[in-house]
Formats: structure tokens, C-alpha cells, sequence
């Protein structure tokens, strides 16, 4: 049996997790996690046919759709061919999966949305009230960001990689230095990391606060949503004060960071983390003494958790599972700083939404750590511009706030030949898919939110 | 917890008034038909034709304590049919197009269109990728650009506000 059929084997059985499958000139590539360890194998044939992972192992369809669309390669055995992230001249004929029973109806819901959120179609069959089946269409907002990284210089590039999802900005950016680093042999200076990670949890506590503000929202509690929202809008500010920009972007670029720390910005930072270690609590108190958002949240949309395993369902939507994973356990400078990572089991938009409050408490005590012993020391290394210093591969598994970006890089020349980035929300949203069957109509909101995967970063 | 709510009425967070004297200039462009009919509010409706969602979360911060939108008599509305404006965010990705004609075909006359961010104001990092079609004005008229990656609440707020004439 070779490498590829093996990897396939483990993956079908539960004993490793796909990270990405991507296509890279005549080879497909397959990236999959046993443990700690992220391996890469490669599949070249001639004619560039290689046995489908999704045949067996269901997480890998869309990454498959997207492969098999964009490039020469051919999944043998793919069990859906429909095209998923290239809509075409076929855009308007797309064929959904059909639903049989007796009193079906549908729903079509996008690409535009009634609030001010991204792009996407949800199909919905339901009977009455209750959702039979939910199936997703997305790739309306594909940019052809991988393909327009070809030939740019890191610098470059890393401008598209900023801007592939902008509420994880901080973490792509991360994620894209430090595979191009990694590719290239370069070091980092310390305080770089250290910073960098200072930018990551401001970005979580920002997209967490948010998050839970509107998931109260959805549940009409718009008390929540305003408090939230002005606690938010603080750390957005500091990140201004501190960085230059509200959500910091271009901060990150490889080799290190553009933007260094002043002792003004260390006190402004420390104020934002004691103000909302004050007012958090006392606003998740406000959550669990009002029986009447429970009533939404708890038992709605749940996501269970042999089904968050098998996908490898990354961020709060696999914590709230049963998925113990985060990335962060893996790099510096979060190897030497203390942090707990909460797990539940009840996969519901309740344990998401708890899974995100008690990460916004070890955000603050991350930030609050990393000020107290912020490394001294330059911000950038240099990186080599020509060959043959300028070629060879690198990766990197970073955790933004959703869960765990991979990006992958190759370079020739100091260019950027092959970049391939898979957000957390490829494997999110067909679980959302999951999560909402048998639920009404009405929770598709607040389920939606609870999951809010990103359609940019999916879509690319 | 009482404590907390009330902490957050004693003083006021909501903002005065933000000016950006870019959009001083910009405002004397638009007719003073346009000022007339849109004097006293906008009907606005947002839609996303290939934004990063960079935008969006700037886009929504405007409805937070600070920038509060409606005091403005701006709002976003949810169908296209009741819009004034269609406030249109990132490059016009291929996929998008359909439906960004047919938001704007949907909007009763008059209507105004106006480009958030950098991506829709010129296509920024996305020029010249094959997905996207360029910036809104390659697709439909554009009466108002705001630029900026993403442009900051307080600028939206000061670009939108300029439609309305008040800056």
C-alpha cells in the first residue's frame, strides 16, 4: 500500500486529521496531523490522476471540488464533481442535493443576506417549521487570491494574505510569515513573536467580544449586543493606539513585525485588560440569570462530537464538541506562557458561546503576561531576495480566533511559486450543515452565529 | 450587575459629530437635487461583492454606542426595495455580479450607490486577479467613494453623512 492509500486508511478510521489538500503544479498534496506531528505527502502520477481522500474520508469533498476545478488534477473517485468555488456560466442552474418526503418545502436564502454579512446560499428543505436539510453554496466571494500570490515577492504577497479573512488578519498574517520564514531558514527575533501573539489574542478578545454580543442578539437581547459591542470597540482602539490600525492590519510581515510597542501603549494595554476582566463577568452573570436567552441557546444547533473528531473541526465549534485541539499548544511564545484550554461536550450554541467567554478570560491573562515579559531586541530579520537562498518550502498551523489556519508556501527565486491557505471554516461549515438538522427555521440565525465561519476565508 | 448597566448610562460614549474635510469637498459634487431628496435620512442597504469582511466589521461597529448611526436618521435596512443607498464593499468578484445587479435593479428610483474600502473604491490588493471583475464602478455607477483598508467608522460615518449634506 503506498503513502497516499495508508494516509487515506488512517484518516477514514479516526487516526489522524486532514489539515489541507491542495493541488501544487502536477502534484496533489495532502497535509494530515497524527498527534503533534504534520505530515506532507505528495501523489504525482502521470496524467495527474490520484485515488480521492474524499471517496473515503467525507471532510475532503469540497477541498477536492475546489482542487479538481482549479487545476489538471483528477480525483479518482470523487463522489461529487459539482463545482463548487468556480460558479461559471452554470452559476444559476446549480444542482442541490434533492430531499424526498412527503409536505417538503424550500427556502432559498442568499447570496445576500438580509444583515450586514457576507455572501453565501443556504438551501433549506424543511418540513413545517423544521429543517430536513441544509446545504451550503459558497465561493461567492472568490477572489482568486492563490493564484494572484504567484510571482509576488513575501512582501507582496503578504498583503493578499492579510486580507484573505480581515477579522483574522492578525492570525494569516502570522500564519504566512511564519511559513515563509520556515521555507527561507530565517529566524524571527524574539520580540517579534512575543508581539505578534500580543496582536493574536487582542484579535481574539475583539472577535470574541463580538461574537458573543451577537449571539444575545440573536436571541433578541440587545443589551448584550451593546455592551459587547462597547467592550469591543475598546480593544479595537488600543490595538489604533498601540499598532496604527484597528484591527492591525500589515503589522506582521515576514521576518518579523512593522510596529513596536511604547511604554504608552504597554500602560493603555494593561488599562483595556483590567476593564474588561471588571465588566466581562459581570456580563456573562447577566447571561446565565436570564432564563430566557438559555432558553434559545441551550440544546439548540448541537454538533456532535464523533462528527467534530472525524472533521477535525478546529476554534470553539470542535472545543464545544469534545475536540481538545488548539494550535496554539504547538509555537512561541505560547510554549512558555500559561493558558488553559477549556473543552465541553454539549456542542451547543450555549457551549460555543461559553467556550468563547472563558477564552476571552485567557486572553487576558495571555496579553497581561506577554506585557510583563515582553522581550528587549530588534523587530525584523532580513530575509534573503535571491537564489539560492530565496527557494524552498514551509508551513505553518497558527491559531486564530475561529480555529486553526494552515498556510503552506513554496518559493523560487525569492517569489512566491505555490501559496495555499485553508481556514478553519472549510471544515465548519459542512458540520453547520449537521448541526442544524431537525432544528427550526428560526434558530438557523443564532446556530449560524454561534458556528460564524467565515465565507472569505473559505471562498479565497 | 446593576452596578455595570449603570456604570455604562452615567457617562455618555456615544461621540459627537465626526468631520473629515475630504468629504466636505465630496459633498459639494453631489447635486443639490441629490441633497434635497436625501435630507432627512438614508435608507441604507449594505451589500458585500467580494470584501474580505474587513468592511463589514467596521460597517457594524456604526450601529455600537459610540458611532450610533440612527441618531444620524441613517439606517440599514434589510431589503434592497426599501434602500436609498447601496453601500457597496470589496472588489466585484465574477461570482458576485448577478447579484449585485440585481440588489441594484431591485432598488427603487432614485438611488444612490456608494463604494466602501479600498477593494471597491479601486479593486486594491485584488486589481488584476481574474476572479474579479475590478472595482464597483466597473459594474454600476458609483456616486460616493470612501476609501480606506477598511475605512474607519468615523470616516464611513463622515462619507455617509456627506450624502446627506450635513458635513
Amino acid at each position: 500500500m503506498s503513502g497516499w492509500e495508508e494516509a487515506e486508511r488512517t484518516l477514514a478510521a479516526g487516526e489522524a486529521s486532514l489539515v489541507s489538500l491542495w493541488a501544487d503544479g502536477p502534484r496533489a498534496r495532502l497535509a494530515l496531523l497524527s498527534g503533534p506531528e504534520l505530515r506532507i505527502l505528495d501523489h504525482e502520477a502521470p496524467g495527474g490522476h490520484f485515488p480521492s481522500i474524499g471517496r473515503l474520508h467525507p471532510p475532503a469533498l469540497r477541498l477536492e471540488r475546489a482542487l479538481a476545478e482549479s487545476s489538471a488534477l483528477v480525483p479518482d473517485g470523487l463522489p461529487d464533481t459539482r463545482p463548487w468555488l468556480l460558479h461559471g456560466a452554470e452559476a444559476l442552474s446549480y444542482p442541490f442535493l434533492p430531499a424526498k418526503g412527503e409536505h417538503l418545502h424550500q427556502i432559498p436564502v442568499g447570496p445576500v443576506h438580509a444583515g450586514i454579512i457576507e455572501p453565501g446560499h443556504f438551501r433549506f428543505t424543511c418540513a413545517g417549521e423544521t429543517i430536513v436539510r441544509l446545504e451550503e453554496r459558497l465561493g461567492y466571494v472568490h477572489r482568486g487570491v492563490e493564484a494572484l500570490m504567484e510571482g509576488k515577492t513575501p512582501e507582496e504577497a503578504a498583503k493578499i494574505a492579510a486580507r484573505i479573512s480581515g477579522d483574522s488578519t492578525v492570525a494569516y498574517a502570522i500564519a504566512f510569515a511564519r511559513a515563509v520564514e520556515s521555507a527561507l531558514g530565517v529566524v524571527p527575533p524574539s520580540r517579534a513573536l512575543w508581539l505578534a501573539s500580543l496582536m493574536a489574542e487582542l484579535e481574539r478578545l475583539a472577535n470574541h467580544l463580538g461574537d458573543v454580543g451577537a449571539i444575545c442578539n440573536d436571541a433578541a437581547f440587545a443589551l448584550m449586543l451593546s455592551h459587547c459591542g462597547i467592550l469591543r470597540e475598546r480593544v479595537l482602539r488600543a490595538s489604533f493606539f498601540c499598532f496604527g490600525h484597528r484591527l492591525m492590519m500589515d503589522r506582521i510581515l515576514p521576518g518579523g513585525v512593522t510596529t513596536d510597542l511604547s511604554a504608552d501603549g504597554i500602560a493603555h494595554l494593561r488599562a483595556l485588560v483590567a476593564e474588561i476582566g471588571q465588566k466581562f463577568p459581570r456580563l456573562l452573570s447577566l447571561y446565565d440569570r436570564t432564563a430566557s436567552l438559555q432558553d434559545r441557546t441551550v440544546g439548540t444547533g448541537i454538533l456532535r462530537p464523533d462528527l467534530a473528531r472525524l472533521w477535525a473541526a478546529g476554534g470553539f465549534v470542535g472545543r464545544a464538541s469534545g475536540r481538545d485541539f488548539d494550535a496554539r499548544r504547538f509555537y512561541t511564545p505560547y510554549d512558555s506562557l500559561t493558558f488553559a484550554i477549556t473543552v465541553r461536550s454539549e456542542g451547543d450554541v450555549d457551549a460555543r458561546l461559553r467556550i468563547r467567554a472563558a477564552e476571552i478570560t485567557e486572553s487576558l491573562g495571555l496579553i497581561t503576561q506577554i506585557l510583563d515579559r515582553l522581550p528587549a531586541g530588534p523587530l525584523r530579520s532580513a530575509l534573503p531576495a535571491e537564489l539560492p537562498g530565496g527557494s524552498g518550502e514551509g508551513f505553518a498551523l497558527i491559531e486564530g480566533f475561529r480555529g486553526d489556519i494552515f498556510l503552506h508556501v513554496r518559493l523560487e527565486g525569492g517569489r512566491i511559486a505555490r501559496c495555499h491557505a485553508r481556514d478553519p471554516s472549510w471544515f465548519q461549515w459542512p458540520l453547520l450543515e449537521t448541526a442544524i438538522a431537525g432544528n427550526i427555521v428560526a434558530d438557523f440565525p443564532i446556530c449560524n452565529k454561534s458556528f460564524n465561519c467565515s465565507y472569505a476565508g473559505h471562498d479565497l | 450587575m446593576l452596578r455595570t448597566l449603570l456604570e455604562g448610562l452615567r457617562q455618555p460614549v456615544t461621540e459627537a459629530l465626526p468631520t473629515d474635510p475630504e468629504f466636505a469637498e465630496l459633498a459639494k459634487k453631489l447635486s443639490r437635487e441629490t441633497r434635497r431628496r436625501l435630507g432627512r435620512g438614508l435608507a441604507i442597504r449594505v451589500l458585500d461583492a467580494g470584501s474580505c469582511n474587513g468592511c463589514e466589521l467596521e460597517i457594524n461597529a456604526l450601529a455600537n454606542p459610540f458611532y450610533d448611526l440612527e441618531r444620524f436618521g441613517l439606517s440599514f435596512v434589510a431589503s434592497p426595495r426599501h434602500a436609498d443607498v447601496l453601500l457597496v464593499t470589496g472588489p466585484v468578484t465574477r461570482n458576485m455580479r448577478e447579484a449585485l445587479l440585481r440588489a441594484y435593479d431591485a432598488m427603487p428610483a432614485p438611488k444612490w450607490v456608494v463604494a466602501a474600502g479600498d477593494c471597491a473604491s479601486g479593486c486594491g490588493v485584488f486589481a488584476k486577479s481574474p476572479a474579479c471583475l475590478g472595482a464597483v464602478s466597473a459594474v454600476i455607477q458609483v456616486d460616493l467613494v470612501i476609501p480606506g483598508c477598511p475605512p474607519t467608522p468615523a470616516r464611513l460615518l463622515a462619507g455617509l453623512l456627506a450624502l446627506l449634506g450635513n458635513n
